[in-house]
């Protein structure tokens, strides 16, 4: 090898660090540093999870071992069961796609969901989908899982007792009759045309709905901008300036997937571009789209407002008057002015949910004196309608303790868990006679119902819902259901007093009489709306609106103040019982199976709090018991709880998996308030990070490329290439790659924010289990792809980068040569294959691997017992066991397909016509794979570009993975220099 | 005391001097043959047609009697492709569904009580348990499209089903016999025209042909086809 040091000019040689302890370099984080797998000997602290870990894992341990017991002289007889009648469209061995659409915070999503004989697999995008255009994000991957839980509620009960749908839709529907007036309906929110018409028929009864990450705030905000509900719907693909007030809005949300999309593309330089949108973002605690700011200004959630206004003022909004602002706030404020005046109709002002209702109206006034409107903003009528929120919630209980409700129906929605804490609604719901509950799971609201009626999975369910942007989306079900459960249309209609209808009988008549055609023109336009997916013709039609100014600004507080965010995983925590999703490594934190009190390095210092210290927050009289984990980045005095943990009756993985902050949640601060108590109980709980597993040893400018826009034009200018490279040689001979197909991939630093869409669809896709927290404590995680996020800079407000990191498929592998069984071998395409039959443990190729991608089976993670998780599993790709090793394989299942397929038409593999499961999810389009001997294809274009690097390239591993360099577009006058 | 005294005190003993022979006759001759019959054993287990289920003689017991392809498709001349419908489009080749055999069976033999099993089954919604014959291990991904795509047909790996009352196999399906094939598929292939032709017999200038065919079908190098990932994932 070549000793020559490598030329890391035009790529900037900072210094990256991946947590606190790294960059103050602790002694107990150097001596981890030192294991590869850091925990292999210490026993783990926390009793209670290991307990229950060994309990799940327990029973399909002791059931595989029994199997392995067996003595046979011959395999034994398997049987062959072909179908009685062959569906239409069924070839057995193909699966077959259908597009449907799930319900995001009622908001639909269009999907394509892959079906094996019968059996949905997996989701992804439906193409054709203005909310999705082909990408999901983790949430969606991940309710495949949901659909096939063990866990989820089986069967009808009343009163807690086993009982017939004919019993309840008898007492259901003569409970309705009796409650007459006193009916009262609460769900999540929902768009679903017609749930909304059904629900309108019911003469008597009152609707509300409740979520708690609703939007209450944007809608209040339109409501006082404009005097109506409105929607609005940002064009970031049009945006040359982003200004985001407390807005995640490339994570988390309905409308996130296609934003990472839009606002990805303005990021991207392909095609010699050299221009790229410029991002401010103002936020209390990192988020996934932090991460992407061009200038990040930590702020507390309280002093978001006066920004606003100060951002309304120098617009010349009317009627605001500046407030006075920190110094370095005015600054950034107006740098962040100028942009936005430079880039007047081409520029967005996005305030978060969690931001009260006038700063949203403010906001809608700056876009307005911006010309934004109608280029980049535009309205249309409100989507979900009706009241929402937790004014919806607090009438409703209101209304119950007045005694004016006889007959309550919950749908999906899990009050009793989700409400803030001083809504009682456990009290409230045994003052109703006759509560009945329909949801997924037997939860905590219930267990607190007369009837709880088994729901209907997304997947199982006739139905349908309108987008962000009011395109009608049709729900068809990939299955029947599992356990026959029923949707809340159904239920709708037992109140009406129609027991036998179908959903989707309900659900055609109901589109018959809407489109008002005759039998056969109805056929005919529904099954082209089932199999595009969408509903031609519903998109909401923009309206013209002017905007004023109105709602009272609150002020800002002091002291410290406590902050509610979703999960970035779980959200609201519905899902919680979702392995995939608590298992999935949190952006910034990296933490697993736990929520936290996420607190800024200062803050914590000066409250002598450490990390995994339980902390007892106590706001406004109640209080909750929290582990502190410090986060860098984050402004000082705040607190930040992520909501989605601590329930009690979520099922066997979620319940009791951290901590209830719904507790603390009040109807007056349901995002964030000031003056809460932190006390430190001094006692220490055990958490699971990822984030300093694998560590790659401080080879900092060889791992992650970072460079200015305005650096990389002066270096075109100069005519210098983005990196010099020199020759380095191997020693042993080179394979000729030059011939066939030869795969590659090509990762864009620039549009990927973090958001874990990859690494859950690959758990899909790839059948990889779930290990749970004492596993991954140990450092034995099985994701084959894994986000690395570094961090560069100061610990109050350092640059965050993101890298999601999987198998590189080096040319030069590694791990190959050290394998004693050949267990690891190249194939003729450059795909470093893993054969799991020839493998016996060694793990020398995992000790090898210099990027620390390979995962090995320590245990038998995989359950081979539930029968309902073996129906999820995708039949093209080998079930691993105990001790074999798994990696990355560029879903070589997906490539053979298309091989065969190309091969029996004699002709080539088309570019674009393999994609690989991560590329599939990626909302913003960061990954592209293809075959790299075929010039004219994308990846290999891409490969051509100068700010393409791979990482450990002086280990002249030759990786197959190439990522292309992050670029930030920084404002001169906040950077101060030309960095 | 002389030597001879001392033997004479001594007990006789217990072996005498043959018995050296015997152990070295059973060291030298007798280990080894119990190990070479033990390998031996192991190596016609493991190789026996009866573990792999090969030849006439270890045919399952099928459900009613099971399919006679010797009637349907030596007697009726019927096309592989009436009922294995996936063969040219699937990894799988489809055991067809029972109403494909009631679409004859409706009105031919409909009374028969050897076909009641086939009738219930239709009638009341419970399909026909088979017993599988030909299966490779769940880690081996095979495809039946593209093989007879490239020029394999049926009766190569299959055998002569015209003649087979019950289908039983006629190859042991293993890697060795797999990778035989993947490195050298000149001695197998065949005319696209023959593919479903249970009697083909190679013709004597199988290797010429095959060589031609081999151009003529793309096949890919033998590097190629023997990569794990063609048929592992």
């Amino acid at each position: 090898m070549s000793k020559e040091s490598l030329d890391t000019q035009g790529t900037s040689g900072r210094s990256y660090w991946r947590s606190l302890e790294e960059l103050s370099q602790t002694a107990e984080f150097r001596a981890r540093l030192d294991r590869e797998f850091p925990r292999e000997a210490a026993e783990m602290r926390d009793p209670v999870s290991r307990r229950s870990f060994l309990k799940l894992m327990g029973a399909s341990m002791a059931l595989s071992s029994l199997v392995g017991c067996q003595f046979a002289l011959k395999q034994p007889q398997e049987k062959i069961v072909p179908y009685v009648r062959q569906p239409e469209q069924v070839i057995p061995g193909r699966p077959l796609y259908f597009a449907t659409s799930m319900a995001v915070q009622g908001y639909g999503i269009g999907l394509l969901a892959e079906s094996h004989e019968g059996r949905p697999t997996k989701v992804d995008g439906n193409p054709d989908h203005p909310a999705s255009l082909g990408s999901s994000d983790a949430w969606i991957q991940a309710s495949v899982l949901t659909m096939y839980d063990p866990d989820r509620s089986q069967q009808i009960l009343n009163a807690g007792k086993p009982a017939t749908w004919a019993d309840a839709t008898a007492a259901i529907a003569s409970a309705a009759q009796a409650a007459a007036d006193g009916l009262r309906i609460i769900s999540e929110p929902t768009s679903s045309p017609s749930v909304v018409a059904a629900i309108a028929g019911l003469s008597g009864a009152k609707w509300y709905q409740y979520d708690a990450l609703s939007n209450d705030n944007v809608a209040n905000g339109a409501t006082l901008a404009f005097d109506r509900a409105v929607n609005t719907i940002y064009a970031f693909d049009k945006a040359s300036v982003v200004v985001a007030l407390d807005s995640d809005f490339t994570h988390g949300s309905p409308t996130s997937i296609r934003y990472s999309r839009d606002f990805a593309s303005t990021r991207r330089l392909e095609n010699d571009s050299l221009s790229m949108s410029r991002l401010y973002v103002a936020e209390p605690s990192p988020s996934n789209t932090g991460t992407m700011a061009d200038h990040r200004l930590p702020i507390k959630a309280g002093d978001i407002a006066p920004m606003a206004q100060a951002i309304a003022a120098a617009l010349g909004v009317a009627g605001v008057t500046a407030p006075t602002l920190s110094e370095s706030v005015a600054k950034w404020v107006n740098v962040a002015v100028a942009d936005l005046k430079a880039a007047a109709g081409k520029s967005i002002v996005i305030a978060g949910e969690s931001q009260p209702a006038a700063v949203h109206a403010l906001v809608h006034a700056i876009n307005a004196s911006l010309t934004n409107v109608g280029k980049t903003v535009t309205y249309t009528e409100a989507v979900i309608s009706g009241p929402t929120g937790v004014a919806s919630l607090k009438a409703l209980v209101d209304e119950i303790n007045a005694g004016a409700v006889k007959m309550l129906v919950i749908a999906d929605a899990n009050i009793a868990y989700n409400a803030p804490a001083d809504i009682n609604v456990a009290e409230a719901l045994k003052k109703v006679p006759t509560v009945v509950h329909l949801g997924l799971y037997n939860d905590e609201t219930a267990a607190l119902a007369n009837w709880h009626i088994n729901g209907a999975h997304y997947l199982e369910s006739w139905g349908d819902v309108r987008a962000f942007d009011g395109t009608v989306s049709l729900q068809q079900p990939l299955i029947a259901p599992l356990y026959d459960g029923k949707t809340f249309l159904e239920v709708v209609a037992v109140l009406a007093g129609n027991a036998t209808a179908t959903a989707y009988e309900l659900l055609t008549t109901y589109w018959k009489s809407v489109q008002g055609t005759k039998d056969y023109a109805f056929d005919k336009q529904w099954q082209i709306s089932l199999h595009d997916g969408t509903v031609a013709q519903t998109t909401a039609a923009t309206i013209e609106l002017t905007a004023k100014v109105g709602g009272e600004i609150p002020a800002s507080g002091t002291g410290l103040e406590l902050i509610f965010r979703p999960d970035p995983s779980l959200r609201d925590g519905s899902a919680a019982n979702n392995g995939w999703l608590q298992e999935v490594p949190k952006p910034i934190t990296k933490l697993v199976w736990d929520n936290t009190a996420q607190i800024s390095l200062t803050t914590a210092q000066k409250l002598g709090v450490k990390n995994e210290d339980i902390l007892e927050l106590t706001y406004q009289g109640r209080s909750v018991k929290a582990p502190a984990y410090i986060v860098a980045g984050q402004v000082d005095d705040t607190i930040v709880v992520h909501l989605g943990f601590g329930r009690t009756q979520a099922g066997k993985v979620g319940t009791n998996v951290g901590f209830n902050s719904y507790a603390l949640r009040g109807t007056e601060t349901m995002w964030f308030g000031n003056g809460v108590e932190v006390k430190n109980t001094g006692v220490n709980y055990t958490l699971a990070s990822t984030q300093e597993h694998f560590n790659l040893e401080g080879r900092d400018e060889d791992i992650y490329h970072t460079t200015t826009i305005a650096k990389l034009i002066e270096e075109k200018a100069h005519g210098e290439k983005g990196h010099k490279k020199h020759e380095i040689f191997s020693l042993f001979p080179a394979y000729d790659y030059s011939k066939g197909y030869q795969w590659g991939m090509s990762i864009d630093l620039n549009a990927c924010n973090g958001c874990n869409a990859c690494v859950v669809a690959c758990q899909a896709e790839n059948n990889i289990p779930v290990v749970g927290k004492d596993q991954i404590w140990r450092g034995r995680e099985m994701q084959w792809i894994r986000i690395d996020t570094y961090f560069a800079g100061d610990s109050t407000n350092p640059s965050i980068y993101q890298q999601p990191i999987a198998c590189m498929q080096c040319e030069n592998a590694p791990c190959e040569i050290v394998c004693p069984v050949a267990a690891t071998v190249h194939d003729e395409e450059g795909i470093n294959n893993m054969v799991y039959n020839r493998c016996v443990g060694t793990k020398y190729c995992s000790n090898n691997c210099p990027y620390k991608v390979r995962r090995f089976n320590f245990f038998q993670y995989v359950d081979e017992e539930t029968p309902s998780l073996k129906l999820q599993r995708n039949p093209d790709v080998t079930v691993r066991v105990r001790g074999v090793m798994e990696k990355c394989n560029y879903c070589l299942q997906r490539i053979n397909e298309s091989r065969i397929d190309a091969d029996r038409e004699n002709r080539e593999i088309k570019d674009g016509e393999v994609i690989t499961a991560c590329q599939q999810a990626c909302p913003s389009q960061a990954i592209v794979f293809g075959n790299i001997n075929d010039k004219s294809s994308r990846v290999a274009k891409l490969k051509e570009l100068d700010t393409k690097f791979t990482v450990l390239d002086s280990l002249n591993t030759k990786p197959r993975t190439s990522y292309m360099t992050k670029l930030t577009n920084p404002n001169i006058e906040l950077s101060g220099k030309m960095e | 005391m002389s030597i001879q005294s001392v033997e004479r005190y001594q007990m006789a003993q217990v072996f005498n001097r043959r018995t050296n022979k015997i152990v070295r006759l059973s060291i030298f001759v007798g280990i080894p043959l119990v190990l070479i019959l033990l390998s031996s054993a192991w190596w016609y287990y493991t190789r026996s047609d009866w573990i792999r289920d090969v030849g006439p003689a270890n045919a399952k017991v099928q459900p009613g009697g099971g399919f006679s392809h010797q009637l349907h498709v030596g007697g009726l001349k019927m096309d592989c492709r009436y009922c294995h419908t996936g063969v040219e489009l699937s990894s799988s080749a489809n055991i067809p569904p029972i109403e494909t055999c009631m679409g004859c069976h409706s009105q031919v033999l409909s009374k028969s009580t050897k076909l009641e099993f086939i009738r219930s089954s239709y009638t009341e919604d419970v399909p026909v348990q088979w017993n599988l014959v030909h299966d490779v291990p769940k880690f081996v991904y095979f495809n039946h499209s593209i093989h007879v795509a490239k020029g394999v047909g049926c009766s190569t790996c299959h055998g002569n089903l015209a003649t087979m009352p019950v289908v039983y196999k006629t190859q042991a399906l293993y890697m060795s016999w797999c990778l035989n094939c993947h490195r050298n598929p000149e001695q197998f292939l065949r005319p696209q025209s023959e593919i479903y032709n249970p009697a083909w017999q190679p013709p004597a200038d199988q290797i010429a042909q095959g060589l031609i065919l081999k151009q003529q079908y793309n096949i890919r190098s033998k590097l190629q086809l023997t990569n794990c990932s063609i048929c592992h994932r």
